[in-house]
């Protein structure tokens, strides 16, 4: 091979740097919250904090296909608890401030969902 | 380098194992993939009303002008946020046209003056046969299982197909923000708006079905429109279409639609 140490050492940084990421993901970050503001009247969500916390986005996807789609829209969480399948009428109840809560985590992780150019925010007036 | 066909194969071969390996290993595990994310489960609500196939049979005899109709109209506006547009771009959930526009199918030739002169009032047909789910490319509309042609406005994508396939203009698009044109908040705060870009029409109400109430433009009614189940043969709506004459909407094409007129 020509150049063999160049080229060795070239591939080397490479993989070095592709991977830093996953890396940087594994030498193991505490949670560190954004600082949103959960709703202050209830203990807890329809399932556990840290569920809502990463899946929450899958969870409200299930519940508008099997509301939508299956018409079924109660949700009977794994606490036995029954919720109305809604994201305006249940979620928004409780999470009453999209500002202090749905927005502090989403701005800072550079997500921008279009939830309320449709659904109907608790005393919104434009 | 030099690489004998040989080797060349050997690494291939282990490379597409080593890739597909992973898929196939998850696609093996039971209840991985398409399986609920939620740890809870689903199902109908206590008060929720039930039907083999949801219809509707409108009495036009008890209605006179476009102006009687218009209570129903209002009504269903007001229940799910649809905004009035003043022009060719307004959005329509129910709406009343006359005889011509109805039925131009014209099956009798010569009806009385007085059928003829009536205004009948329009909207989705929640079809048997639904020409607008078939074309829907992201299947974006649906039929339910109690015969509801329903859209989910998240899949919505905007091309139009549903309007050029639907043969009684049921649907609307939205060519403009329709929350420029309602009030702020909205009429009903309960019920989302829809946005720029996506296509809506009359949903039969499967909020308020979902809920045991009747469709809002049937409560408004006064009981000249009727709403039931056409698989039950003792349904309202079966009695109903026994009782007296019906026409339908466009009837030659096939769509099997589930409003009825009694004429």
């Amino acid at each position: 091979m020509y150049n063999a140490k160049a080229v060795i050492a070239g591939i080397l940084v490479f993989a070095v740097l592709g991977t830093a990421p996953f890396w940087a993901g594994m030498t193991g970050k505490e949670y560190r919250s954004t600082g949103i503001i959960p709703p202050k009247d209830e203990k807890s969500c329809i399932e556990n904090a840290e569920f809502m916390r990463a899946e929450h986005m899958r969870l409200l996807n299930e519940w508008r296909d099997e509301a939508l789609r299956g018409e079924n829209r109660v949700y009977a969480a794994s606490g036995g608890k029954k919720w109305n399948i809604s994201l305006q009428n249940t979620c928004l109840k409780c999470h009453s401030n999209h500002e202090e809560f749905c927005d502090r985590c989403h701005t800072a992780n550079s997500v921008y969902p279009y939830c309320w150019t449709c659904h109907i925010l608790p005393g919104e007036s434009k | 380098m030099n690489k004998s066909r040989r080797s060349f194969l050997k690494v291939a071969g282990l490379s597409v194992f080593a890739l597909t390996g992973g898929l196939a290993a998850r696609a093996a595990m039971p209840g991985a993939a398409g399986a609920g994310i939620a740890p809870g489960g689903y199902a109908k609500g206590e008060k929720a009303l039930r039907a083999g196939r949801w219809a509707m049979v409108i009495d036009t005899r008890k209605f006179a002008g476009p102006e009687d109709y218009e209570p129903l109209a209002e009504a269903c506006r007001a229940a799910h946020n649809v905004p009035r547009i003043p022009d060719a771009q307004n959005v329509k959930w129910f709406w009343a046209d006359s005889y011509e526009h109805c039925f131009p199918d014209d099956m009798n030739a010569y009806p009385d003056d007085k059928t003829r002169a009536r205004a009948y009032p329009l909207l989705c047909n929640h079809c048997a046969n639904p020409p607008c789910v078939r074309v829907c490319p992201t299947q974006a509309t649906y039929k339910t299982e109690d015969g509801i042609v329903a859209m989910d406005y998240h899949r919505c994508i905007g091309c139009r197909f549903c309007m050029a396939g639907c043969p009684y203009g049921a649907r609307s698009f939205n060519f403009k923000d329709p929350r420029k044109f309602l009030p702020s908040p909205p009429p009903n705060p309960d019920f989302p708006t829809r946005m720029i870009g996506v296509v809506e029409k009359c949903t039969f109400c499967a909020e308020r079905l979902a809920a045991g109430k009747m469709p809002a433009c049937v409560e408004a009614s006064d009981g000249r429109v009727l709403f039931g189940d056409l698989e039950d043969a003792g349904s309202n709506v079966r009695r109903a279409l026994a009782a007296d004459f019906s026409i339908r909407r466009k009837p030659s094409l096939g769509t099997q639609p589930g409003v009825y007129y009694l004429i």
